[in-house]
């Protein structure tokens, strides 16, 4: 009976490393809650204590029940019934009810709505531990953000009428943005919001591609501001399943088949205002989906683990020209860099998690704060937190996404034949991965949201940041000057990019080059913390060093050379294929 | 109504993890060697103990005797919403066989009363399926073994029990005593609330001695105290505790080791797998 969270050290391992006491007492109220609630935290020993038994709870149900009917998921898939509803599979339906049972639907919830009360960063791993298991579910186990957003922006009513049912799980949620015509771009959204003359809102339109559309509460962005065609006059909009909504399709995708992705069509459903007019796309959903990439980082690095565990067994089984497959040097590089690339993945995402938690609760703190001596330097520290997230929220996600997609394609590798047949489930992987790059933003896009900050230089400030307080031994202190000498070549290369003739174009193309500078330089940092803590962790910081920074080297000197053939002479490399 | 339940767990050896250390020279368990566990089939038995409660209402109370260190499996019961939890705990208890363990059980349980009893089927580390029975048999409860569904009507227990070849339903007065097995459902996953709350629960047996008294009228105060009596607390007859009411008495431990011949071994390459295939096909076990 596997434990997803008892046989992996490594998640345990990664949140050890970046101590979570300082976020602990942030969300704790400094241990406030305590005195209020019977199971909340005393210390931050006790909180941190805490924290690993939800994740212990949340692996034991995803090794023992969930893992065994991914499977059966991915065959059956959740069905459309004649009236318009939709029937999970029975692995998400068991899944929903004992995660809600469990609470932990409501990880991060406040505790007065039902929540647990803890960090992003738990969550994350709850996310990664869950994906592993069924890529399909977290879908549904991440849809928490519904919740946390009805909890940042609703009013206290609507908090208390549907949080706690989410919370348990009686309630499933979905967040209902993109449109046929709105996908990346959801200023264009069309659905519309009115009120009639009591003041109720109502909602119109058709939606696409959402996740657990059939959920009881959607979140539904919609133009209320007539006459709009931006973001600002688009609003965000509570709709309860009801007659006036109808699921008229769901699609057949490539994977993650458990998740239902439906196409909604409202007709003057009812629907509560969430919070504030015009500030729909702006504030809430802007919030919502930085919520979702964090989600997808973890998803990423989930599937990622299952593929790379499938791979490293088999090939540690197999035998071929009578020894074990796992003996040959091109395999050995190609598992050896799924584990590096996987290691890289977690420690990002999770860093970049943590970096959530200390803004919200740095914002908390300065709120309670506000006009004593001691608020500057909390704001200061907030501020800088708000900006790292802006950068490193689609860091994590664009570089989660890539390395499932190249960790579960390594998968089949290693496998061969078998990889590619049904009865083994690295094919699965593989197409589940492969939504991680598309949804919640594209890797394209992430790309775009993270250049602003690695080129207003904060790469080298989150580097500072992953070594703070890390006490380096001569090994480690060695390697850190090789670090510290990638993150000046990429302000050097960010520099040329800028004086580059056509700089607006010339900088959209480049910008992933330098991004993937950005995160490289920023994981070694990660992997000297993770190695100051357990020497072994220094081989994988040494494949770091000799085996991506040549190749992002490469890449910057790409960036430099000015080569933009692909953009200007477009044409000629690619041309229209010849229509009949 | 709601309906008092008493579940009997019992903390056991993971004879599923044996290893070659797993025994003595002298043929015993080597305890030391094993991880202890919940026993797997009082978990289906409180698993059911809780569902009783889910529909009717009542309260869940869990019993195990041993050591203190038993008191991890209390724990994990208060986790999965078990209401109160009694360890019991006793030196005179000792080398009880079980006949003596289902009466000081038996003693236990009269203490509260209960509408419904609920025991695993069988412990995994001596499978003699005879504590429960014994115990309903002390409380003059009905017996039901062998438990894999249950519905509670009017005061009367529905239980469907395995009979082997298939299945029996049954009606069942109140009080009972039923022992379960896996069918009847896995046990739900802790509720993480409980678990946060519950770590922290004690009997005063696992406190520091110096401290005991006022560290537990503290835990009391906070609802985590794990009540802890002795065979006295229970008004247990010592002649019928211990070495001294265990009249089953071990003559020897065999270590079967199955004789060479009696096994063929596959070894997990396509050749063997062939091989194994074929003397299957061979005496008509599958083709």
């Amino acid at each position: 009976m596997a434990n997803f969270y008892q046989d992996n050290p490594d998640i345990e391992e990664i949140i050890d490393a970046l101590d979570l006491s300082e976020v602990a007492a942030l969300l704790e109220n400094d241990f406030a809650f305590a005195k209020e609630y019977d199971f909340a935290p005393e210390n931050a020993a006790d909180a941190i204590d805490n924290y690993k038994r939800a994740l212990d709870i949340c692996g034991k149900i995803a090794g023992e029940r969930i893992e065994p009917t991914a499977e059966a998921t991915d065959r059956v898939g959740n069905i459309l019934e004649d009236d318009g509803t939709v029937t999970y599979t029975p692995g998400i339906k068991l899944a929903i009810e004992l995660y809600g049972k469990s609470g932990l639907m409501g990880a991060t919830l406040p505790y007065y709505l039902g929540g647990l009360n803890m960090p992003c960063t738990v969550l994350t791993a709850m996310n990664d531990i869950v994906s592993r298991a069924d890529c399909s579910l977290m879908n549904m186990f991440g849809l928490q953000g519904i919740a946390e957003t009805i909890n940042a922006f609703a009013s206290e009513d609507i908090k208390r009428e549907y949080v706690p049912r989410l919370a348990t799980g009686e309630l499933t949620g979905a967040m209902v943005l993109t449109e046929p015509d709105a996908g990346s771009d959801l200023q264009s959204v069309k659905t519309v919001a009115y009120q009639n003359e009591q003041g109720e809102w109502f909602v119109s339109g058709v939606k696409r591609f959402i996740t657990n559309g059939c959920g009881d509460v959607l979140l539904v962005l919609a133009r209320t501001e007539p006459g709009t065609t931006n973001g600002s006059g688009l609003s965000c909009l509570l709709v309860e399943k009801c007659p006036q909504v109808k699921v008229r399709r769901i699609e057949h995708k490539l994977g993650i088949n458990g998740s239902p992705t439906c196409e909604l069509v409202f007709k003057d459903a009812p629907a509560k205002l969430i919070g504030q007019r015009r500030r729909g796309l702006i504030t809430y959903v802007m919030a919502l989906m930085n919520g979702a990439r964090v989600g997808i980082s973890a998803q990423g690095t989930g599937v990622g683990e299952a593929a790379y565990r499938a791979a490293r067994e088999y090939a540690a089984s197999r035998k071929q020209f009578g020894v074990t497959i796992d003996t040959f040097p091109a395999l050995r590089e190609l598992i050896a860099n799924s584990a590096v690339d996987l290691l890289a993945s977690r420690v990002l995402a999770y860093f970049s998690s943590k970096s959530v938690d200390l803004e919200a609760g740095l914002t908390k703190k300065f709120e309670s704060l506000k006009g004593t001596p001691e608020a500057m330097a909390v704001r200061n520290r907030m501020k800088k937190y708000a900006a790292f997230n802006k950068m490193l929220t689609p860091m994590a996600k664009y570089y989660a996404s890539e390395m499932a997609m190249r960790v579960s394609n390594n998968a089949v590798s290693v496998l061969g034949g078998s990889g590619y047949m049904k009865d083994y489930p690295v094919e699965r992987y593989f197409r589940d991965a492969r939504i991680c790059s598309i949804y919640e933003g594209t890797s394209q896009l992430q790309v775009v949201a993270a250049i602003a900050g690695v080129e207003g230089g904060l790469v080298p400030e989150a580097m500072e940041d992953a070594l703070d307080g890390v006490e380096l031994n001569e090994s480690l202190a060695a390697k850190v000057p090789a670090i510290r000498q990638l993150a000046d070549e990429l302000a050097s290369a960010i520099e040329t990019v800028k004086a580059n003739p056509g700089a607006k174009m010339y900088h959209s193309l480049q910008a992933r080059r330098l991004v993937d500078a950005g995160i490289a330089v920023i994981v070694a940092a990660l992997l000297v913390r993770l190695a100051a803590k357990n020497p072994k962790r220094e081989a994988a910081l040494d494949y770091w060093l000799n085996v991506q920074f040549p190749q992002i080297r490469a890449a910057l000197e790409i960036a430099k050379g000015g080569y933009t053939a692909s953009v200007t002479d477009f044409e000629t490399l690619a041309p229209m294929p010849k229509a009949d | 109504m709601g309906y008092n339940c008493v579940v009997c767990i019992k903390q056991v050896p993971d004879t599923g993890k044996v290893t070659g250390d797993a025994m003595k020279a002298d043929g015993t368990i080597n305890r030391a060697a094993l991880p202890a566990i919940f026993n797997p089939e009082d978990q289906n038995a409180l698993e059911a103990a809780l569902r009783v409660r889910d529909q009717h209402g009542g309260t869940v109370t869990v019993i195990t005797m041993g050591l203190p260190a038993a008191c991890a499996i209390l724990r994990e019961a208060l986790m999965c919403g078990a209401d109160k939890a009694y360890l019991v705990t006793d030196r005179r208890a000792a080398a009880s066989d079980t006949l003596a363990t289902s009466y000081i059980l038996s003693q236990a349980v009269k203490k509260l009363n209960p509408d419904l009893v609920f025991c695993g089927r069988q412990a995994i580390d001596g499978d003699t399926a005879q504590t429960g029975p014994q115990i309903a048999e002390k409380l003059g409860a009905t017996l039901v073994t062998y438990l894999e569904g249950l519905e509670i009507k009017d005061g009367y227990a529905y239980a469907t029990r395995n009979i082997g070849t298939g299945t029996e339903k049954v009606k069942a007065k109140l009080p009972a005593l039923f022992t379960v097995m896996e069918k009847c459902g896995e046990l739900r996953p802790f509720q993480a609330r409980l678990a946060m709350k519950y770590k922290k629960a004690r009997a005063p047996m696992e406190l520091a001695k110096e401290t005991a008294e006022a560290e537990y009228a503290e835990l009391r105060q906070k609802g985590l105290d794990i009540g802890q009596w002795t065979l006295d607390d229970i008004g247990c007859d010592l002649s019928r505790c211990g070495k001294a009411g265990s009249p089953t008495l071990v003559n020897k431990i065999v270590n079967v080791v199955l004789a060479g011949g009696e096994f063929q071994e596959f070894q997990p390459t396509d050749e063997d797998m062939g091989r194994l295939v074929g003397s299957l096909i061979a005496d008509h076990t599958i083709g």
